[in-house]
C-alpha cells in the first residue's frame, strides 16, 4: 500500500476541508428546499380537484422513476437553453431538491394519512376551525412518523451531494478528485472522502435518533 | 390496482417513444442511447445478483448466535451504508489497485452497487426474518430441527415474501443508481447522453428520452415485484 502522510496532511486536509463547507451547505440548504418543495407537491396531489392531482401524482411517479444524476444534468444542460443561467451549485442544489420533493411529499401524505379518521371527525364535532384542527389535532400526531423518515431523507442528501461533482461543483468529490489528477495519487484524497462521510453520516443517523426521541416523548406522552 | 395502470402507462409511453423515434430525427442519437440502456441492463442484473447474495448473508449473518458473525455483518453494513456510493466506486476503481487489486471498470461497477445495496438490504432482510413469528422458531426447536435447518427451512421461506417490497424498492434505487458508473469510465445511459448532447445538442430530446428509458425499467420492476409479491402471498389469502 502506498500511503504518504505529509501529503495527506499537507495538501490533502487542508483542501478537503474547503469543500466539506459546500457539501454541508449544498446538503442543508437543498433539504430545507425539499421540506417546502414536497410540502406542496403533496398538497397538490391531495387536491380535490382531479386533473391537479392527476398531474401532481404522475410528476411525483416520474421524478421518482428517474436518476437523480440525469436530473442534474438536465437542469444543468436545458436550463441555460431557455436563457436562464444559474452557477453550477445552485442548478445542483435545485435538482437535488426538486427529487428529494418527491421524496418527502410520499412522507407528509405517509404521515397525515396515519393520523386516524376518527380524529378529523371529532374536531368538526367539536367545531374547531381548520387552523385550531391542525394545529392542535392533526399536526402534533403526525410528526413522530414524519420526522424519523425525513431525517432519514437528510442523510440520504447528504450522501447524494458527491453527484454535483459531475457538474464541477467544488464539494468534497470533486476535491478529491482534482487532487487525484493534480498529482496523481487517489488513495489519500479517496479513502479521507469515504470517511467524512461515514463520520458523518453515524453521527446524523444518532442526531436523527436523538430527535425522533425527544419528539416522541414531548408530543406523545 | 395502481402498479398495473403505471406499468401500462410505462409501456404505452415506451412504445410511443419507439414510434416517434423511428419516424423522427431522434434516430440521430437514439442507438448510442440503446446501446447505453444496454450497458445499464448488464450492470443491474450482475450488480442485482450481488445485490441479493449480500442482502441475505448480512441479513442472517446480523441475527447469528456466534458473535464475531454479528460484527462482520454489522460493520459491513454500517461501511456500506454510511459512505456515498459515488466514493465507494472511486474507492475500488482508484485506490484498490494501489493494493494489488485492480478491477475492471465493470467490476468495480458491480462490486461497488452490489456490495453498496446489498447492506441496505440486509436490514430490509433483518426486518422481515424478526417479522416471522416467534412460534414458528419456536415450533421448530420442539421438532427437534438443527438452528441451521430451521434458519433455512422454515423462517427465511417465510420471510421472503414480507422481504419483496422493500427489496424490490431498493432494485428500482439501484437501477437508478447505476447512472453513477460512467465515474468508472463505463458508458451507460446517462453517460451516452451527455457525450450525445455534446455531439448533436439536442439537450432536451437527448434528456426526457433517456429519462424515459429509465422510467420505464423503474416501473418494471415495480410491476414484476408486485406480481412476485403476490404470487408468493397467495396462499395465505386463503380462508381458514
Amino acid at each position: 500500500m502506498d500511503w504518504q502522510w505529509d501529503f495527506t496532511f499537507e495538501v490533502v486536509l487542508p483542501r478537503l476541508w474547503e469543500a466539506a463547507g459546500i457539501t454541508v451547505y449544498a446538503t442543508v440548504v437543498s433539504f430545507a428546499f425539499a421540506l417546502v418543495g414536497g410540502l406542496i407537491l403533496m398538497l397538490l396531489k391531495m387536491s380535490s380537484f382531479k386533473p391537479v392531482s392527476f398531474v401532481a401524482s404522475e410528476v411525483i411517479e416520474f421524478i421518482r422513476g428517474t436518476p437523480l444524476l440525469i436530473q442534474i444534468f438536465f437542469l444543468f444542460f436545458v436550463l441555460p437553453q431557455v436563457n436562464i443561467t444559474l452557477p453550477p451549485l445552485t442548478t445542483g442544489i435545485l435538482a437535488i431538491a426538486i427529487y428529494n420533493s418527491a421524496l418527502t411529499a410520499e412522507v407528509y401524505r405517509a404521515g397525515l394519512q396515519a393520523v386516524p379518521r376518527g380524529q378529523w371527525e371529532a374536531a368538526i364535532a367539536l367545531n374547531l376551525s381548520t387552523y385550531r384542527t391542525f394545529r392542535k389535532i392533526i399536526i402534533p400526531q403526525s410528526l413522530p412518523p414524519i420526522i424519523p423518515a425525513l431525517g432519514n431523507y437528510l442523510v440520504a442528501i447528504f450522501k447524494e451531494t458527491p453527484l454535483l461533482s459531475f457538474v464541477a461543483v467544488g464539494e468534497i468529490m470533486h476535491a478529491s478528485k482534482l487532487i487525484g489528477s493534480e498529482y496523481y495519487r487517489f488513495n489519500e484524497a479517496v479513502t479521507l472522502a469515504g470517511i467524512f462521510f461515514l463520520v458523518m453520516s453515524l453521527v446524523a443517523a444518532a442526531l436523527v435518533r436523538a430527535t425522533e426521541n425527544y419528539v416522541k416523548r414531548s408530543i406523545l406522552h | 390496482m395502481n402498479v398495473r395502470y403505471s406499468a401500462i402507462a410505462a409501456l404505452i409511453a415506451f412504445l410511443l417513444g419507439l414510434a416517434v423515434a423511428t419516424f423522427s430525427e431522434l434516430r440521430i442519437f437514439l442507438p448510442a442511447l440503446l446501446r447505453g440502456a444496454a450497458v445499464t441492463i448488464e450492470i443491474s442484473i450482475l450488480s442485482a445478483i450481488l445485490f441479493f447474495s449480500m442482502s441475505f448473508i448480512a441479513g442472517i449473518g446480523r441475527l447469528n448466535s456466534i458473535r464475531p458473525i454479528r460484527w462482520i455483518s454489522t460493520i459491513y453494513i454500517e461501511v456500506f451504508r454510511g459512505t456515498s456510493l459515488l466514493v465507494i466506486l472511486f474507492w475500488f476503481f482508484f485506490v484498490l489497485p494501489s493494493f494489488g487489486v485492480v478491477l475492471s471498470p465493470t467490476q468495480a461497477a458491480v462490486l461497488g452497487l452490489g456490495l453498496n445495496f446489498g447492506a441496505y438490504g440486509a436490514e430490509v432482510v433483518r426486518g422481515a426474518i424478526t417479522a416471522v413469528p416467534k412460534g414458528q422458531k419456536e415450533a421448530s426447536a420442539a421438532l427437534n430441527l438443527p438452528d441451521w435447518k430451521s434458519t433455512l427451512r422454515i423462517v427465511i421461506p417465510q420471510a421472503i415474501p414480507i422481504a419483496i417490497p422493500g427489496l424490490s424498492n431498493l432494485t428500482i434505487e439501484m437501477i437508478k443508481a447505476t447512472a453513477l458508473v460512467s465515474a468508472v469510465t463505463l458508458v451507460d445511459i446517462t453517460f451516452a447522453s451527455v457525450q450525445q448532447n455534446q455531439i448533436h445538442y439536442r439537450t432536451l430530446d437527448i434528456f426526457i428520452v433517456a429519462m424515459v428509458i429509465y422510467y420505464c425499467f423503474s416501473q418494471l420492476i415495480r410491476f414484476g415485484g408486485a406480481i412476485l409479491e403476490a404470487r408468493m402471498t397467495r396462499h395465505l389469502a386463503r380462508p381458514h
